[in-house]
This record gives structure tokens, C-alpha cells and sequence, in this order.
């Protein structure tokens, strides 16, 4: 910008910021506070039986609340249902390149969630059997950050028929 | 045109901070409720829309989860204002009149808590002469006020005594957030908060939600032994730039008043959801109200300011009225934007 008084305005930078205290809500704080203890809860819809993980306040297909009945545990392995392998840097992701992230259907779940894979990246492959890796004890918060990623276990990979319909 | 009237209502209660409850979970319930007030399941909806702000919530998309309160399975026909649920009402009364629908449900729903409301309401104004000082919203209405004030439109005494009236009105409310005894002279005792604005001249900021459904003939004499009839509504955007603007009148509503033929007849009930003292006033003129109308019965937005839920809340009270008989024609009002820019007006009749 010219020091020139006299010179017209030709940039303006407008800064925005505002501030929120966020709500997790009912259902997910529930959900936070069993991962604070190293548990995984899904919620069971009551017309389908659809599990749903993470949980959340009522079942998105028939909006049926979900209560504290509907809540079921859930182990913290499960099958890789789809995966990418990041070659690109994202500001917020602070792994080394490259990195695999998975869609994992955990065991029991009818919702897969989406992580990270620390395995060699040609081995990964739909159907593949995997574990969380859990931070040690001590540092467990309400956070899924607890769980630093996702590991291979020695298990025969899943059939594909029991995990087409989540993919 | 079709006709089509306001057969089913919900809404939470209005509260300062739903400490627990997201969003999502505040209208979970608001909908299940109108579903066992109607007996109307997803089957016979047409039409889904709904009015929510992001910028309240703080993060895009954020409207997305509403719709687990809806259940979008099979999928539904569905759409979003990010506007007052009024608008997203509007939306849907176009829907059926084109023929594309015959029964929409509708919601409005926030959680202001999260944020700060005066400050993101700064975000509405225009982005290079206003916006960049941040004049929060309390201070611009305060602004219009004085301006009305010094033009001798209203007294200080005439806005109190609205405060008065809403928030009396209200004690008979099970949702309202303000409510009970006030005095016009207690009220003028208090100290300025935005001169010549006092606390009692500002509406409160609400965490909630509340629903609606609309429906044509059949479905609604099949609901409703009186339905709300929905006889004339309209909304007007005034320009963004106040300069430009009548501040001391609020013409969108009179035009929108006279579109949806408001002055034909005689007004029993009257919502309006200005949210500020003076602003009422600017409403009740520009709607030609006088004693023969009962304003503001449930409290109006005074009373209880859920945000993006507050306008559909005064059509559904202002249904309410038709419903049980104790109004013939009633008129609902919406606004949204810096003193009143923008002004939905609803005529709603019993026959």
C-alpha cells in the first residue's frame, strides 16, 4: 500500500474471528467418556439393529433418540473396508508421507470410522484385519486421540461379503 | 392457489444455555413430539426444510446433522435456508402451492450459547464499511432507537411498556426464558446497557428449536378440526446499506402486510418477533395494529429468542390461537438481519 494519503484504498483485509465453546452433546460425551477408559460404545437402533459408531443422539434412518438402552460395547478391532495412501501434506495431519488411511468397520458396528494404518504400504488391501494401538494408559483423555492408529493383527482377512454393505 | 394451513407445532423450551444437549439433541425431540401430536410419520411427508445459521454453531455443514432428528431413510426430498425457520417455512408453502408436495415438515433450530450473538450478528452487516468495526448488534439496534427517539416516533416509556406486556404475557408460556410481573417505572429505573436501550429492551438469546407441519385440504381436516389457513404470506428484503434505508419505519412489512392482505379485515392475534422494544413498535405500525389486536399473547420474541427458530415459533402460536377458536385471523412476523432488513409477514385465518 502507497504511504500517500491521498491515494486511493486498492486492499483491504478484512480479519474475522469468532470464539464458540462447543457442545459434544449428550450422546457423544457418553461416547468420549468410555474412550477416556478404553472403551469403544456403538448404539443400537431399536427398529433395525443397525449399530451405530460413534454413537450419536438417534438413528439417522428412522430418527428413533437414542437413550442410554441403546448403547452397546464394542471390541476396538475390525476390518479395513476401504483405504487411500497420502502422498500429500495436509496442514493438520502431522505424519510423515506416506501414510495409509483406513475406513475400519469395527467388529459388531454397522458405521466403519475413519483412521489412520501404520502397516507396509503393500499389504494393505480391503478386508484386512486390524487392532487399535491405544497411547499408553496415562495419557488416556476424552478424545479419540487416545488411539494413535491402527495396527494389522494376525487374523485371515475378512470375507468380502460381510463387509460389501460398508463400504 | 391451494390451500394449505399449519396443522401440527412443537417447540422447546427457550433456555439461556442448554448445558448437556448439542443442537441435534435439542430438536430430537421436538420432532418426535410432533410426530405423536400429527400421527403424520416420514411416509407422508413430501417436503422436509429446514432454518439454521453455521456461523452460529461454528462450523460448516452444520445443518447436516439436523436431519438425524428427521430420519432421511428412504430418502427424503429435503432442503435448508440458512435463515429463520419462517423462511424455510415459506420454502415449503411454495413447494405445495407448485404441486410438488402435499405435506412438508418444517424446523428451525440453534444453539447460540456456543458463540457470541452480538458479535457474529457484526457478520450480516456489509463487509467493507461496516463489518470491519464490529459493531455489535445490540449497539446498531440502539443506533435505530436513538434515531427513532430523537425523531419523537416512540418514547422510552412506549418501548417498557412492551417489555412489560411480552413478559407479563408470557408467565402463561411453558417454553418462555423472560417472563413474569415488571413495571413500566422499575423498568425505566435500570441503567442503560446500549443507550437508550436497557436489558428489558433486548429480547434474551435462546438455545431451541421448534417444528411445524403444513399440509393441503385433505390432510389437514383430517388433523384439525379448525386448521390455521395460511390466507397470505410474503417476505421483503430491504438493502443492505442503512443509509439507504427508512430506519423509523419498517417499509418491508408494510409491503409484505399489504401482499399477504393483512389490513382487509380485523386481527385478532398478532406474533411478532422484532427483538427489540423499539422494533416492536416499528412492527405493530407497519402491520396497522391497534387495541383490538392481541399482541404478542405467548410472549412474542421477548419473551424467548430461540435463534433460527424464533420466527417459525411465532406462526406456530399465532396457529395455536386458530386452532383452539380464541383467534379468526391472526398474524405472524419474522425478521431477520440488522434492524429489521428483511420482514416475513404470515395471515393465518380459522375458516
Amino acid at each position: 500500500m502507497s504511504d500517500d494519503k491521498n491515494d486511493p484504498v486498492e486492499i483491504f483485509r478484512g480479519h474475522v474471528e469468532l470464539d464458540y465453546q462447543y457442545t459434544a452433546g449428550v450422546s457423544a460425551s457418553r461416547f468420549l467418556r468410555a474412550v477416556e477408559q478404553g472403551k469403544f460404545l456403538g448404539q443400537k437402533c431399536p427398529v433395525d439393529g443397525r449399530v451405530y459408531f460413534p454413537s450419536r443422539g438417534s438413528c439417522p434412518m428412522h430418527a428413533v433418540p437414542f437413550g442410554d438402552d441403546s448403547t452397546v460395547e464394542l471390541p476396538d478391532k475390525g476390518t479395513v473396508v476401504t483405504y487411500s495412501i497420502v502422498r500429500v501434506p495436509s496442514e493438520n495431519i502431522p505424519l510423515e508421507l506416506p501414510y495409509i488411511t483406513v475406513q475400519v468397520l469395527i467388529d459388531g458396528a454397522d458405521t466403519a470410522l475413519g483412521h489412520v494404518l501404520d502397516a507396509n504400504l503393500d499389504d494393505v488391501r480391503m478386508g484386512m484385519r486390524v487392532q487399535a494401538k491405544w497411547k499408553p494408559k496415562s495419557e488416556w483423555t476424552t478424545s479419540m486421540a487416545n488411539i494413535e492408529y491402527f495396527v494389522p493383527i494376525d487374523e485371515p482377512d475378512a470375507d468380502y461379503e460381510t463387509y460389501k454393505e460398508h463400504i | 392457489m391451494r390451500d394449505v394451513a399449519v396443522v401440527g407445532f412443537t417447540q422447546s423450551p427457550s433456555l439461556r444455555r442448554e448445558t448437556d444437549r448439542n443442537e441435534v439433541e435439542i430438536l430430537i425431540p421436538v420432532i418426535q413430539e410432533l410426530r405423536a401430536q400429527t400421527g403424520i410419520t416420514n411416509d407422508e411427508v413430501d417436503f422436509v426444510c429446514s432454518g439454521s445459521s453455521d456461523y452460529l454453531a461454528g462450523s460448516s455443514f452444520a445443518f447436516i446433522s439436523g436431519l438425524d432428528a428427521v430420519g432421511a431413510w428412504p430418502p427424503i426430498c429435503e432442503s435448508h435456508v440458512e435463515m429463520d425457520g419462517a423462511w424455510a417455512l415459506y420454502e415449503a408453502w411454495v413447494k405445495i402451492q407448485m404441486g410438488y408436495a402435499d405435506v412438508a415438515l418444517v424446523y428451525g433450530f440453534g444453539k447460540p450459547s456456543m458463540g457470541d450473538v452480538p458479535l457474529t450478528m457484526a457478520l450480516q452487516l456489509d463487509p467493507y464499511m461496516m463489518m470491519p468495526l464490529w459493531p455489535d448488534a445490540i449497539s446498531v439496534a440502539a443506533l435505530q432507537a436513538r434515531m427513532g427517539l430523537d425523531a419523537g416516533i416512540y418514547s422510552e416509556r412506549d418501548m417498557a411498556e412492551r417489555a412489560v406486556r411480552d413478559r407479563g404475557n408470557a408467565k402463561s408460556s411453558d417454553v418462555a426464558q423472560v417472563k413474569g410481573d415488571f413495571t413500566v417505572d422499575g423498568i425505566l429505573a435500570d441503567p442503560y446497557i446500549a443507550n437508550p436501550l436497557r436489558k428489558h429492551d433486548c429480547a434474551p438469546i435462546s438455545d431451541g428449536a421448534s417444528a411445524m407441519i403444513i399440509a393441503t385440504a385433505d390432510v389437514a381436516n383430517r388433523l384439525q378440526d379448525r386448521p390455521a389457513w395460511i390466507r397470505g404470506f410474503e417476505h421483503i428484503c430491504e438493502p443492505m446499506d442503512f443509509g439507504v434505508r427508512d430506519l423509523n419505519a419498517s417499509r418491508s412489512t408494510e409491503i409484505a402486510a399489504e401482499k399477504a392482505g393483512v389490513r382487509s379485515d380485523k386481527i385478532d392475534v398478532a406474533e411478532l418477533s422484532a427483538p427489540f422494544t423499539h422494533q416492536q413498535i416499528l412492527i405493530e405500525r407497519a402491520l396497522g395494529l391497534d387495541d383490538a389486536t392481541n399482541i404478542n399473547p405467548s410472549g412474542g420474541a421477548l419473551a424467548g429468542n430461540p435463534i433460527m427458530a424464533v420466527g417459525l415459533s411465532r406462526i406456530g402460536e399465532a396457529a395455536k390461537r386458530v386452532w383452539d377458536g380464541s383467534a379468526d385471523r391472526a398474524v405472524a412476523h419474522a425478521t431477520s438481519g440488522p434492524c429489521l432488513q428483511q420482514n416475513l409477514v404470515c395471515l393465518l385465518e380459522g375458516n
